[in-house]
This record gives C-alpha cells, sequence and structure tokens, in this order.
C-alpha cells in the first residue's frame, strides 16, 4: 500500500489509492475563468463607483466608470460563453433560476449588469435618455456590489478543499481585488484632477485584497497550503507584491501621469494573478487526495 | 414519489475484479472510449470515473489478499452536481436518481468540481457533462442495470434501496461473525454528509484505499453561511466606495 509522509504535516499519514486524486480538479480553461472573475469584478465595482460618483455628482468620474463597468460585464460575458462546452447553448442558463446554484444567480446577475450598465453607456455616448440613462447607473450600483462578490460563493460551494474552506475570506478577497481593479481601471480613464475617489477606491481595495489574502490563508492551515506552494503560490505572491506596490503608487499618483499609469497598471496585473492564482491553487488542492482526505479524519487520539 | 427509491448495493467481498460491469456498462450506454492506460500500478487501466467511465473496478494489492471494488456514481440524497447544476440539466427521477439531460446541459462544467466523491466530468470532444444513469432507460422499461445484470458473483446488487440496506447490514453482521471485522459499510447512512447514498458499498479497508473520500459533506450544506459573508463583503464594498467619494468636491 503507498504510504505518504508529508514533509510540511509531519503527523499528517494517510493512505490513497495509488496517489490518484479523489475529486475531479476544475476544468474551467485559462485564461477564460480567471479573466471573467476580474473583468466581470472589474465591472461590478466600476458599477458601484459610477452610481456613487453620480450622487456625488462627479460627472467626469462617472462617464469613465460607466465605460468601464459596460467594458468588464461585456467582454467578460463573452469569455464565460466561450468558457462553456456548448457554447451556442448559453441561453439554457435563462432556463431556471436556482437559489442553490450561485452560477444561476450569476448568470442572472451578469444579465442584468449587462442590461444596465449597456443602457448607461448607450445613453452617455448618444446622449439619449439622460433620465433612463442616470437611472441604470444607480440601478446597476446593487447588481454591481453583487457581481463582485458572487463569485466567491461560485468558488467556495464545490468540493475543491482550497475553495470551500475559504467561504469566509474568498468574498472579501474578491470584493477588494474588484475595487482594486475598478479603481485602476477608472484613473487611468479619468483625468488626474477628477480621479480623486478613484485613487482612493484603488488604495482601499488593494489594501482590501492583500489582507484578506493573508488572512485566508493563515486560517486555512493545510488546506491553504495550495495558495502558497507551486505555481499557485508564485502567482499570490506576484500578486501581494503589485498589489501593495500599486497600491502604495496610487496614494501619490495624483501627481503625475506617469505615477497613475504604473500603479493602474501594477494594480492590474495583481488583480489578474489574484484570479490565476485563486483557479489554479484550487487545482491543486483538488488534485492531491491529501487535502481531500485529511480534514475528513478526525485526527487520531494522542 | 411515484416509485421507490432504488439503488445499488455493492458488495466488494465477492468481487472477482472481471470488468463485466464496466463493460457491459459501456455497451448499453454507448459510452464512447476513455482510452487504454498502462498505469503500472495493478490491473486497472481503467483509473477513475469519469465522463466516459461510469463503472470502474478498483484494484488494491495488499500483502496476502487482493481488494476489487466497483466504483459508480453515488445517487446522492443530497446531490452537490444536482444543486449547483444552473441550467436544471440535472435532475432527479422518479426513482430518486439522478441522471443529466444531454439535451439540456450547456457544459457549464460546474457540477465536476461540485461533486465530493469525483464522479461526474465533461467530456471535451462533446463539451457535455456524462455520469452513470443508474440506466434510466431499463428502469423505466421494468429491467434492472446493466452493470448489476452482468455481473457474475452478484457483487452488484440492484434494489430498493430500503431492502438493499437491510441486506448489506446482515451482511456485515455475518462477515463480523465470520472473523472478517474490518467489513464495513459505506455511504448508506441516512445522517452522513450527503444524506446517505443511493449507491453505496461493503468495503474491507478504509474508504481512501480505495479511492473514496472518508466521510464527504455535501457543498451546498453551507452555501446559507457563504451567501451571508458575500453579502457582508457586498455592503462593505458598498460602504467603502461611498467612502472613497464622501468629501470630495467634484
Ligand atoms: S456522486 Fe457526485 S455525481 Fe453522483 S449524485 Fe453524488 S454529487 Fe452527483
Ligand atoms: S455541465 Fe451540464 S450538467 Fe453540469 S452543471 Fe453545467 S449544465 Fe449542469
Amino acid at each position: 500500500m503507498p504510504r505518504r509522509r508529508h514533509e510540511m504535516v509531519p503527523d499528517a499519514e494517510f493512505r490513497s489509492y495509488y496517489g490518484q486524486p479523489i475529486l475531479k480538479p476544475p476544468i474551467w480553461h485559462e485564461p477564460h475563468m480567471p479573466a471573467y472573475l476580474y473583468l466581470g469584478g472589474m465591472s461590478g465595482a466600476a458599477s458601484a463607483m459610477a452610481a456613487a460618483a453620480r450622487l456625488a455628482g462627479h460627472e467626469r468620474l462617472e462617464l469613465a466608470a460607466r465605460t468601464a463597468a459596460f467594458a468588464g460585464g461585456t467582454v467578460g460575458a463573452a469569455f464565460l460563453v466561450a468558457e462553456l462546452g456548448r457554447p451556442m447553448r448559453f441561453l439554457n442558463m435563462m432556463r431556471v433560476f436556482k437559489p442553490t446554484s450561485p452560477m444561476s444567480v450569476g448568470s442572472w446577475t451578469l444579465a442584468a449588469q449587462g442590461g444596465l450598465t449597456s443602457v448607461a453607456v448607450g445613453s452617455a455616448v448618444t446622449g439619449v435618455l439622460p433620465r433612463v440613462g442616470d437611472a441604470a447607473t444607480l440601478a446597476s450600483g446593487l447588481t454591481g456590489v453583487a457581481m463582485a462578490t458572487y463569485t466567491a460563493v461560485l468558488l467556495a460551494d464545490t468540493a475543491v478543499p482550497a475553495w470551500h474552506e475559504a467561504l469566509r475570506e474568498l468574498p472579501f478577497l474578491f470584493a477588494g481585488s474588484a475595487l482594486a481593479s475598478a479603481g485602476a481601471a477608472v484613473m487611468l480613464t479619468t483625468p488626474r484632477a477628477q480621479a480623486g475617489p478613484a485613487r482612493a477606491a484603488a488604495v482601499a481595495g488593494a489594501v482590501t485584497e492583500v489582507v484578506a489574502g493573508g488572512l485566508m490563508e493563515r486560517r486555512l492551515g493545510l488546506v491553504g497550503e495550495p495558495y502558497r506552494t507551486g505555481r499557485a503560490g508564485r502567482l499570490m505572491r506576484a500578486s501581494r507584491a503589485l498589489t501593495l506596490g500599486g497600491g502604495l503608487l496610487a496614494t501619490v499618483a495624483g501627481r503625475s501621469r506617469t505615477l497613475t499609469a504604473l500603479s493602474g497598471i501594477a494594480i492590474t496585473a495583481g488583480a489578474l494573478c489574484t484570479r490565476f492564482g485563486v483557479l489554479e491553487a484550487g487545482r491543486a488542492s483538488a488534485k492531491d487526495p491529501k487535502y481531500t482526505v485529511l480534514p475528513q479524519r478526525p485526527p487520531p487520539p494522542a | 414519489m411515484a416509485e421507490q427509491r432504488m439503488g445499488f448495493f455493492t458488495d466488494t467481498t465477492v468481487c472477482i475484479g472481471c470488468k463485466a460491469c464496466e463493460v457491459a456498462c459501456k455497451e448499453w450506454n454507448d459510452v464512447p472510449d476513455d482510452g487504454f492506460v498502462f498505469r503500472a500500478t495493478s490491473y486497472d487501466n481503467t483509473g477513475a470515473l469519469g465522463a466516459s467511465t461510469w463503472r470502474h473496478v478498483a484494484f488494491v494489492e495488499q500483502d496476502g489478499r487482493w481488494l476489487m471494488m466497483s466504483d459508480v456514481c453515488k445517487h446522492c440524497t443530497h446531490a452537490a452536481c444536482l444543486d449547483v447544476c444552473p441550467t436544471g440539466a440535472l435532475f432527479r427521477t422518479e426513482f430518486d436518481t439522478v441522471v443529466v439531460q444531454s439535451d439540456v446541459c450547456n457544459g457549464c462544467g460546474y457540477c465536476v468540481p461540485a461533486c465530493p466523491y469525483g464522479v461526474i466530468d465533461r467530456r471535451e470532444d462533446d463539451g457535455r457533462a456524462w455520469k452513470c444513469t443508474l440506466c434510466y432507460d431499463r428502469l423505466r422499461g421494468g429491467m434492472e442495470p446493466a452493470c448489476a445484470k452482468a455481473c457474475p458473483t452478484k457483487s452488484i446488487q440492484f434494489g430498493p434501496l430500503d431492502e438493499l440496506r437491510e441486506r448489506a447490514r446482515d451482511r456485515v453482521e455475518r462477515l463480523h461473525a465470520e472473523g472478517v471485522t474490518e467489513a464495513r459499510l459505506y455511504g448508506e447512512d441516512p445522517d452522513n454528509g450527503v444524506g446517505g447514498t443511493g449507491a453505496f458499498f461493503l468495503l474491507l479497508d478504509e474508504p481512501e484505499t480505495y479511492g473514496l473520500p472518508p466521510d464527504p459533506v455535501v457543498t451546498t450544506r453551507d452555501l446559507p453561511a457563504m451567501w451571508r459573508w458575500a453579502g457582508g463583503a457586498a455592503l462593505a464594498l458598498a460602504a467603502g466606495v461611498a467612502v472613497c467619494f464622501a468629501g470630495r468636491k467634484p
């Protein structure tokens, strides 16, 4: 019988069927799924910013946020459809509404987000029906915060140990990442003098993303190992460095175009690394049977 | 439910590893080739359950004995695959089994990582998810599933779940009396993490030895908590955005 001993957890002895995975690793493709997670999150947080900008009277920033929300939602949806095994059947997502399926809830949220942000941008660009465009912007603030967080439930609601056990921190990690991404996108597309709130959002998002990620890895213990090792570990470390660096730069990015560009690009790259890293960590944790077996076995009496 | 709940009791003590179940399943259900891989670990060249492998015979060579076990979809009472399917392609039949409607599935792939047993998978050339249907068509025709029919030793037994559970408990008692103290049932307990499985097993070693999870819990049991945490994060996000705009003049 193959018995394996693991250096990182000296007492964790377990048996397996020739070391084969027990779970099926997530089959979602790269770049589709992580790109969607980034774009959907960015779109959602940008909608929230557009709604806040409308209420606070930041017109130029509102236009940039509306545009970012529309672009993220549309391109993200295209990635999602391309990810399907049967893309022509994507409308089957709208056959039913199932609260037990985060993907069903997410599909309806994305549909609403796509519709509202299209109206918001269409009205802003053409000048037609400005009140309808404004109302759509405010409503997209609500679908937006859902967009930025439901994907955490999407991943957590699986048997994948590194995702399921992270059900508390993933929503904050994703919300922070979404806010940082949207802050970066909006600050890159708004004149510096009017981009103050976007820089603040980039800083707040970056801090939240880094703190939530750190808490998650610490609390998960053994099950969090895939976030620290291998390709996922490298992506998560790169994400932290880029997000922290970009967030720091965002505090001074109001001073020059170069600083704004550097900060925005670093934050965006960091957010992408987070999404790719989380997907990869999930794959790694599903592939190694130790993450399935050990947490399901009560510890032997000492 | 118009019909009784039907299921499988797979008694691994009488399995001889002939793989007649694997063949019968493939033939009846027209399941395509899943590749022939020499794994150099055992007589197992099938590997694992998957989109094109709905019965899988595991071979474990131990000191002085062989363990053989024909694995299959568990047809869970609380089936994660069914819970998370966004299209309604996965449904519960009148026999209380879990089946994919291949004309509805859009291949989103969500059921795949949701299953705590690693059963269902997407066929990449076809784009849809596939798994054991407990021979839904045969059941509707009043026949038993192909694998149970083909099993020469009655290791795979098909019938109403209540009867199978009773029969399995008797069998374990008898084995214990004969000194086979390691005999144990796997999955049949209605109080386990998936509410009991419709296909359960009599094993002679720890479940993980056969590639089974020791004590899985349906992921959707924690879904209310997940939505609560996500709701908290959504509120925090809204508040955070508001703070970024507070006190800043346009
Ligand atoms: S074993 Fe997996 S595929 Fe089968 S019913 Fe349970 S969750 Fe679904
Ligand atoms: S792949 Fe098919 S069966 Fe599986 S969750 Fe998606 S639509 Fe449902």
